[in-house]
Order: structure tokens, then C-alpha cells, then sequence
């Protein structure tokens, strides 16, 4: 339908697929991803031996996966990075079916690693979570379904698209992993947004979550305890957010110097939900500084690009997946600085975590795949060939 | 919403008429429309993408302010944040009636360990079994190599053991300043004092808190860290307390008792001047109760206080000064003294036959059961009754010991006529020394009702009248006759005047009756006899004495000469001077002047 509309894009289909990648790709983004995988190993060097050596294993044993699996994660995004939106999609819709049937097998043959919640398979040499995967399908789809709702007489693509996040969100909090169940909750939201959601809606939407808020606050004493805790000036430096609040003053500036950290000796999530403490602590600010612009830069650049987008499947698509990566990064950063309550969520291509950095390079590749320079038909709209 | 139909019906009616073709003015209008709405959704996605963009920057740009100004302040030790009640130290001391000190702390240590921080667990382990030769040496390394995080090694340590500890040098040995509770005179008051220990503990402080006695009783007060270390002053005198206690125990080897307890106290104010039970105890070390058997056998039981007795002979005053108070009899009166007396199938007897009768000051000279229980006859029970509750016998003492509810006074089911009988010679009604203490106190002042207590008073108790001051000078003169002429003449004390009665009971069998062999022998005394100070109780527990020939039960031959020790001892100690006779042959007795 594309194609229909639009014309063929006016390539000569002889033209080879990496010259053609390399000249529409964004290099930017893509820098910006290949600069955070590497900060991630160089962290995961100074996060991840305490755990190793709690575990009884080689100091850089979980170095040395996280260089595997990112390798993987890396040549999987680029050549996701290659393909066209269609083949992007249809791909996406497989992997969406495949890990919602996963998902929902999960209480049936997943594990819980003793950690409370059942969210993993173990694959024997490494351990599989459906959901990281479940996401960048589940934004590709809700796209589909929203995108194809604009056509005229066109399926109502919203409504599906909000029972089909109802379900997913309702999976979710029954493992219970709410951290996720919120991040799929948010990228639909945002795409919903962006597809032009009624501004009456948003504003009644606000409505309803302050007035929730208010309720839970007053009524779930648990929900009360997390929010004034988050509010009190004063963090208790005994829990993982005060170690962590006291890493980032420690390191200052400049860091404490590389291997001289203490935080990741005391927080058992160092090498994960609190790897920015880590980093904080033994880099400096600096090298938070870089981290937070790299995300922002990946975020923004996208999110830029993809206003000039006029198929609004890739608009849709492409803002459900730079915005569920932009925010699991946030909210990972702002737990630690605690502008946000606590909530473990991990940092996306820095954090250690094998499934983790594969679906984020999936992700990341459709990103890439959705923000390629493509002809927009604009010549189009200056010879007024479309009679407006 | 007012649907727009999908055919243009205008133009394709009129293509159908010029014959052009329908299709594509409906596929061209569907394109058109199509486009108009892409254009709608497209700026308005334009708009709406910018501002996600635009919250991207802004949030991402906030978490870097943060971390900036995190950056910029200074870290922190990381240290618990004290939730709950802080755990409060500098407990009160407590001292004497001269400011003597009875019980103080000591900052000491505790021992502790952190089985990760530890470098070389066994030889910690080792060398920890070698300082303290009570803990074991594996028993420790399995503790020290487990799972633990924390463990207390010792709650108190020495400051040699501290240093030998601190010698090991390992890091995972830790100390936690302790304040202990001590008792520098050791055993002496130990009753009293009753004893501490920790409660609370954790490893900055622990909290001190009473388990006997007045620490107990006082310990809300003795935390109060309002008072501000002002210490809590207590009617014991130290040294007549030390002197009662070395008396006490010379006297129970020397009679081959079981047990003893002694009291002094003031008569006026009510206050325990002196206060032992024996056996004692160390309160720097106090037992554990018995896990068996009967508690009264403890070394923490406190016989003065908790001991409920029948008391014997010592009560025959209480039912003549009652007579006397009521008009009944006076001091000259002829009481028959006929035995032996029979009332129904009772019979009361007395120790030797009288003759037919006897005065009421010769009563209680001779101690006669038959005499005493004629007046109790003239008196009649409820008016004893009454009378014995007015003198503190029907409840509790409320000495200010946590012990004092529990020395509750064992009273006769019916307050027939035989138990008024019995009563007035001091069976069939037990109660506590120190109820016989402030009993005597308050007869034997002038009439007025005292109450015992450990808190040092300022001035004399005015309590309500008991007997008339006439009744209790005529009692005074008594007990004075009793020590002068009758039953406790061992208890003369030159100087002192000291009068006072001799009980002998005998111990009730806990399967019912009475032992013939056991007795309890009590001495209750009062000095100096015309100006009273003190009141004396002195008891033995099973004791007797090889004199002339036979074992000697009776308390003239036990507990009187134990007082008389008691008295000649403390008596100085209390600031008494003794008023000494000189034989003048003119006959005009000189008195050291007052």
C-alpha cells in the first residue's frame, strides 16, 4: 500500500544492499549505539568481578559473555538494520507471535531463579527472557494495527492495538514483572499519542492517573511507604539507593579511579540496575555525562528524523521503539538519582544481561531499519501532483 | 459524525452520462481523501513527535543536573539511620542514706564478629579460645566460616581481654561500647538491689534494664534520662547493713539454721535501715531461679520480704495492747492461766504451767499461749481482725520492691474463735518479717501507723492512730520486762534498753500439722525502750543450739542472742549513745547527756 501511494522508491534494484545501507542508515544513531556497547563492556569490567567472584567464577567471566552476546547483539542489528520496513514488519509480527506464545508458557515451563518472579526459560548455558523480546514486536505490531486504522475504511486498528496491550500488560503483572508491563503500557501510550490521540482523552487520562495516585497513596500502605521514601529528603544510606546516591557523590567529577570503587563490592544489582552508580563512582561525572547524552542523542535524533516520515506505520513504529529504549534508560538513571521511585529496570546495552542485549539489538536495528533516509515524496508536494 | 459517502454520486452520475469511466473518479476521490487525511495525521504527528523529543531533552537533561549535583556534595559514611527508640545509657546510680554508693556503671565492652570482614577466621578462632578459655575453638571457626554475617562473641569483656582480642588484629573482631552495671560492695544489699541486665542490644548500646529488687521496681526511673544522672538515694546505711550481714551469718553457723533475715528499721519514718536474707547472692552475678523444687530454697529469695511465717509469741503483744486500748484489761489485770485450756477439740498449752494466774504484763513476761488467749477471748475476732489490719497484716507490704506483692500474708479461711486464739499467739496467721517490722514500728512509736520503705524520708510518717500513746509506752514497758526478767534476757544489750519478745513457731508440715523439731525463732525488739528508735526483727530458720544437755529450739537461746549481737554492733553505727548506770552509792543514776 505503500508503494501504492507513494511510488516505488527510486532505487535501482541493482544498486547492492551495503553501499545502499551505509548511504541511507544514520550514522549518528548508529555511532552513538556502537559508543554505549562499548562503555558497557568497559563497566561491565569494573561491575561485574564481584559478582563473579561471589558466583566462584573467572573474575571476567561475565565480561567475557557480555562481549559474546553483544557481538551477537551487534551483527543482529546491523543486519536487521538492513532490511526494508516491510520485511522488518513481517519478520517482527513472527517474533511477536513467537515470544507472546513464550510469554505465555512461561508459568508452565519457566523458571524464577529463586528470585520470586517466574520470568525466564533456562536454556541450560544461558537463560531466556520473552519479554525483552515480546516489546520490539509488540511496538511493530501495535504500529501495524494503528497505521493501518488511518487508512479510509481501514480496520479500527486503535482499539485492537489497546486490547492487545491490555492483554499483554495483564501477562506482565501476572509473573509479576510491572517494570515491563509499565514499558509496554508506556510505548503504546506513546504511539497512541503520536497517531493522534483526542486531546480531550489525554486530558482525562491525566485526570485519572493523579486521581489513582492519590487513592493508592492514601489507601496501599506499601505504595504509600515506596512514594514518601522517594519524597524524604533524607535516603537511608544502608539500601541500595543510598550506596548508590553515595557512589555518585563519591566518584565526583572524576570518577575515584578506574578499579578503586567500592559501591559494587556492596550493591548486589551493581552490575545491572545500578550500573550507572558504578560507573559514576569509578569515572566520574564525566562519563555519566557522556552516557546520558549518547541516550539522548539516540532518542532525540530519532524521534527528529522520524517527523519527516510520512508512512505513519514507520512514524509509529519507529517512535514506539526509540521511546521504550529512550525511557527504560531514563527510568534506570533516574532511579539512581532518585528523581524517580525505585523500580529495578535495566540500562539498555550497558546493563549486563544476555537476552537483554539481544533484544536490544533487535530493537535497535528496526530502529535503524525505520529511520533510513527514504524518498518522502516531496518533490511530490512541490509540483502539487498530489492536488491539494 | 456525518460519514462521507466513498462515491462521489454528483460526478459519477455525470461521468456515466458523458460515458467516462465511474471507477476511477471513485478511485481518484478515494486517493484524494486518503491524502487529505495522511496530511491531517501527519502534522499533527509532526507536532506531537517534537514534544516527545522535546521531553526526551528535558528529562534526559534533568537526570544529568542531578547527577551533576550529586557529583558536587560531599559523600557520606554510610551509618544506620537509629529507627525506634534510641537505646538510652547512663542509668542512675543508687546509693546509701550518706550517699555511699550501692550501684553504679562501668563503660565496658562487648565482643563481636563479622565472619565476612574476617582475613584468617582460624586463627582467630584459636586465639579467641585462648583468651576466653570457656568458648571452643571449633565450635567458633564453624560459626566463623558459615553463612553468618554477625555474631556476639562476649557481652562483656575485661579491658586485658579487650586488648589481647585487639592483639589478634583481625578486622572482623569488632567492640561495642557496653555500659555494665555493678555493685562494688558485692552481696551486701543484695536483696534489695536485686540485679541487672541487658535488654536491647545493639552494637553502639545496649540498654541496662533492672530484673530484682529496687532496679526493677525503680527501673523506669533509673532510665529517666530526665534526672539527669541524680542518683537514687535509699534508706540502707551501708555500714549497718555490712555488719547486720556479718552478724546475721556468724549467728545462722552458730545455730545451724538454714536461712535468717534481719531487719532494722526506723520506727518513726518507717525506713529499712538495714534489710538481709540469707542465703544470698552476688547481684553482679545473680542466679537464675530454680528450675525445681520449692523457691524459698533459692539464694534470690528474699525471706523478709517474700517469707510469709507463722511467727509465734512475737504477735502476744499485739493482742494485749489491743485489750489495753479498749479498756479491757491494764497492765496489773489477772488473767487465768489454768492448763491446760481446752476449747472444743483443741487444746492450748503453754511451755510451763504458770500457776492459776497471771498479770497481763507477766503474760507476756512468761509468754504464756493460755494467758494471751483469754484475752483474745475478751477481745472477740472481727475487732482482731480489724485491729491486725490497721497494723498492715491482711495485705501486702508496699515496700518499694518488685518482690513486695508477692509476700502476700496467709490470713485463716473463717476467722473462727480458735484461729482468734491461735492468732493472738501468732499461728494460724503467716506473714513477713517485714510486716512484723512495721507492725511493731507502728505500736511501739506512740501509736502511729508506719509503713516500711526503701526511699530515704525526710521526716517522721504520720500515719493514722493505731493505739493511744499511753497503750504503746505500757507496751514498750512490757518488752522491756521481757528482756529484763523473762524469756529474752540474753538480749540485754548495756546501754541500749532494749526490749522486745521472742516468738518460737513451729514449722508447719506441708502435708498438714506441725513439726515437733522445726521450729522458726524470732526475736522482735525495740530499743532504746523508753525513747524508741529502732525496731529489731531477727529470725533463724530451723535453728538450735546444744546447751546444758539438749538441743535448744526456743528463740531466747537462738535468735535473742544473734540480736543482742545485732544491736551491740549496729546501735553506734546509728549515732545511739549508750546511757550508762554508774553504781553510785548515793542511788542518783547519772546519764550522758543528750
Amino acid at each position: 500500500m505503500t508503494e501504492m501511494v507513494h511510488g516505488v522508491a527510486p532505487l535501482a534494484s541493482g544498486d547492492p544492499v551495503l553501499p545502499r545501507w551505509w548511504r541511507t542508515v544514520d550514522k549518528w544513531t548508529m555511532s552513538c549505539i556502537l559508543m554505549l556497547f562499548a562503555i558497557g563492556l568497559l563497566l561491565g569490567l569494573a561491575a561485574s568481578p564481584p559478582l563473579a567472584s561471589r558466583n566462584g567464577l573467572d573474575p571476567f567471566y561475565y565480561v567475557s559473555r557480555q562481549a559474546f552476546f553483544g557481538g551477537v547483539a551487534l551483527a543482529i542489528m546491523l543486519i536487521v538494520s538492513m532490511m526494508s520496513p516491510v520485511l522488518v514488519r513481517r519478520l517482527a509480527v513472527l517474533g511477536f507471535l513467537a515470544s507472546f506464545a513464550a510469554l505465555a508458557m512461561l508459568p508452565v515451563l519457566g523458571t524464577d531463579f529463586g528470585k520470586g518472579a517466574v520470568r525466564w526459560y533456562s536454556l541450560g548455558f544461558a537463560s531466556f527472557q520473552p519479554s525483552e523480546f515480546l516489546k520490539p514486536g509488540f511496538v511493530v505490531v501495535a504500529a501495524w494495527l494503528m497505521a493501518a486504522s488511518q487508512e479510509v475504511g481501514g480496520p479500527p486498528g486503535k482499539t485492537w492495538s489497546f486490547g492487545l496491550t491490555v492483554i499483554l500488560v495483564a501477562l506482565l503483572a501476572l509473573q509479576p514483572d510491572f517494570g515491563q508491563a509499565a514499558l509496554v503500557l508506556f510505548s503504546w501510550g506513546v504511539m497512541y499519542f503520536v497517531a493522534g490521540a483526542p486531546m480531550l482523552l489525554l486530558m482525562i487520562l491525566a485526570g485519572v492517573v493523579v486521581f489513582v495516585g492519590t487513592v493508592a497513596y492514601e489507601n496501599s500502605e506499601h505504595f504509600a511507604r515506596r512514594i514518601d521514601g522517594f519524597l524524604s529528603p533524607d535516603v537511608d544510606p544502608t539500601t541500595q539507593l543510598g550506596y548508590a546516591t553515595n557512589a555518585i557523590r563519591e566518584g565526583g567529577f572524576f570518577g575515584v579511579g578506574v578499579g578503586e570503587g567500592q559501591v559494587k563490592w556492596s550493591l548486589p544489582d551493581a552490575h545491572t540496575d545500578f550500573i550507572i552508580a558504578v560507573a559514576a563512582e569509578e569515572y566520574g561525572l564525566i562519563c555519566v555525562a557522556v552516557i546520558i547524552a549518547l541516550y539522548a542523542m539516540i532518542v532525540v535524533r530519532s524521534l527528529l528524523r522520524l517527523m519527516r516520515e510520512r508512512d505513519p506505520f514507520i512514524r509509529l513504529a519507529g517512535t514506539g521503539l526509540a521511546c521504550a529504549f529512550g525511557v527504560q534508560a531514563m527510568i534506570n538513571m533516574g532511579v539512581a538519582v532518585r528523581l524517580l521511585p525505585a523500580k529495578g529496570m535495566t540500562l539498555p546495552f550497558v546493563s549486563y544481561g544476555g537476552s537483554s542485549v539481544i533484544a536490544g539489538g533487535i530493537a535497535v536495528g528496526m530502529l535503524l531499519a525505520f529511520t533510513r533516509t527514504r524518498p518522502q515524496g516531496e518533490i511530490g508536494d512541490i509540483l502539487g501532483r498530489r492536488g491539494r | 459524525m456525518i460519514r462521507r459517502p466513498l462515491r462521489p454520486l454528483a460526478r459519477v452520475l455525470r461521468a456515466r452520462d458523458e460515458g467516462g469511466n465511474p471507477d476511477a473518479i471513485a478511485a481518484e476521490n478515494l486517493r484524494l481523501r486518503h491524502e487529505e487525511m495522511r496530511d491531517r495525521a501527519r502534522a499533527r504527528a509532526e507536532g506531537r513527535l517534537l514534544v516527545l523529543g522535546f521531553f526526551f531533552f528535558v528529562a534526559f537533561l534533568t537526570i544529568g543536573v542531578r547527577m551533576g549535583a550529586l557529583a558536587a556534595t560531599e559523600a557520606e559514611e554510610p551509618r544506620a539511620v537509629a529507627n525506634g527508640n534510641p537505646i538510652i545509657n547512663q542509668r542512675s546510680d543508687i546509693v546509701d542514706r550518706n550517699g555511699r554508693v550501692l550501684a553504679t556503671n562501668l563503660d565496658t565492652h562487648a565482643l563481636y564478629a563479622q565472619p565476612q570482614q574476617m582475613i584468617d577466621p582460624a586463627h582467630a578462632a584459636v586465639e579467641l579460645a585462648r583468651i576466653f578459655p570457656e568458648l571452643d575453638a571449633e565450635e567458633l571457626l564453624e560459626d566463623f566460616t558459615g553463612n553468618r554475617r554477625f555474631l556476639w562473641i562476649r557481652r562483656q569483656i575485661s579491658p586485658e581481654q579487650m586488648q589481647q582480642v585487639h592483639d589478634i588484629g583481625d578486622p572482623g573482631l569488632l567492640f561495642g561500647p557496653r555500659e555494665m552495671r555493678l555493685y562494688p560492695n558485692g552481696p551486701i544489699a543484695s536483696h534489695i538491689l536485686g540485679g541487672a541486665s541487658y535488654g536491647r542490644e545493639g552494637v553502639d548500646s545496649a540498654e541496662v534494664i533492672g530484673v530484682a529488687g529496687v532496679e526493677r521496681y525503680f527501673d523506669a526511673w533509673l532510665r529517666d534520662p530526665a534526672n539527669e544522672g541524680q542518683a537514687l538515694e535509699l534508706s540502707i546505711d551501708l555500714t549497718v547493713q555490712a555488719a547486720m550481714e556479718e552478724v546475721l551469718a556468724g549467728g545462722m553457723t552458730l545455730m545451724e539454721a538454714k536461712g535468717a533475715t534481719a531487719i532494722i528499721m526506723d520506727v518513726h519514718t518507717g525506713e529499712i535501715v538495714a534489710m538481709a536474707s540469707l542465703p544470698d547472692f552476688d547481684p553482679n552475678d545473680r542466679p537464675r531461679p530454680l528450675t525445681e523444687g520449692d523457691q524459698s530454697d533459692s539464694p534470690i529469695f528474699n525471706r523478709a520480704v517474700q517469707g510469709v511465717y507463722e511467727l509465734g509469741s512475737v504477735f502476744k503483744i499485739f493482742a494485749v495492747a489491743q485489750a489495753m486500748e479498749l479498756g479491757l484489761v491494764n497492765a496489773q489485770t489477772l488473767i487465768d492461766t489454768r492448763g491446760p485450756m481446752t476449747w472444743g477439740r483443741f487444746r492450748i498449752r503453754d511451755f510451763h504451767d504458770y500457776g492459776p494466774q497471771l498479770t497481763v504484763t507477766d503474760v507476756i513476761v512468761e509468754s504464756s499461749n493460755i494467758g494471751t488467749s483469754r484475752i483474745a477471748l475478751m477481745i472477740g475476732a472481727p475487732r482482731q481482725r480489724e485491729f491486725l489490719g490497721s497494723l498492715g497484716f491482711l495485705e501486702p507490704t508496699q515496700v518499694e520492691m518488685v518482690e513486695a506483692p508477692t509476700g502476700q500474708p496467709l490470713l485463716p479461711q473463717q476467722w473462727s474463735e480458735i484461729s482468734l486464739m491461735t492468732i493472738s499467739y501468732g499461728h494460724g496467721l503467716s506473714a513477713s518479717p517485714l510486716h512484723l517490722a512495721q507492725a511493731y514500728a507502728s505500736l511501739l512509736n506512740g501509736g502511729h501507723r508506719v509503713r516500711a520503705t526503701l526511699v530515704r524520708q525526710d521526716g517522721p510518717q504520720e500515719g493514722e492512730r493505731v493505739v493511744s500513746e499511753e497503750v504503746s509506752a505500757a507496751a514498750r514497758s512490757m518488752l522491756r520486762q521481757v528482756v529484763t526478767r523473762g524469756t529474752a534476757s540474753f538480749a540485754e544489750v548495756p546501754g541500749y534498753e532494749v526490749g522486745g519478745k521472742t516468738g518460737t513457731a513451729d514449722k508447719p508440715r506441708p502435708t498438714g500439722g506441725y513439726y515437733t523439731d522445726r521450729t522458726i525463732s524470732t526475736f522482735a525488739g525495740v530499743f532504746p525502750a523508753h525513747d524508741p528508735q529502732y525496731v529489731v526483727i531477727l529470725s533463724l530458720d530451723e535453728p538450735q543450739q546444744f546447751v546444758a544437755g539438749e538441743n535448744r529450739r526456743t528463740a531466747g537461746w537462738t535468735a535473742v542472742p544473734v540480736a543482742a549481737e545485732l544491736i551491740r554492733r549496729t546501735a553506734p553505727l546509728m549515732g545511739l549513745r549508750p546511757e550508762i548506770a554508774t553504781l553510785d552509792p548515793t542511788g542518783v543514776t547519772q546519764t550522758a547527756s543528750h
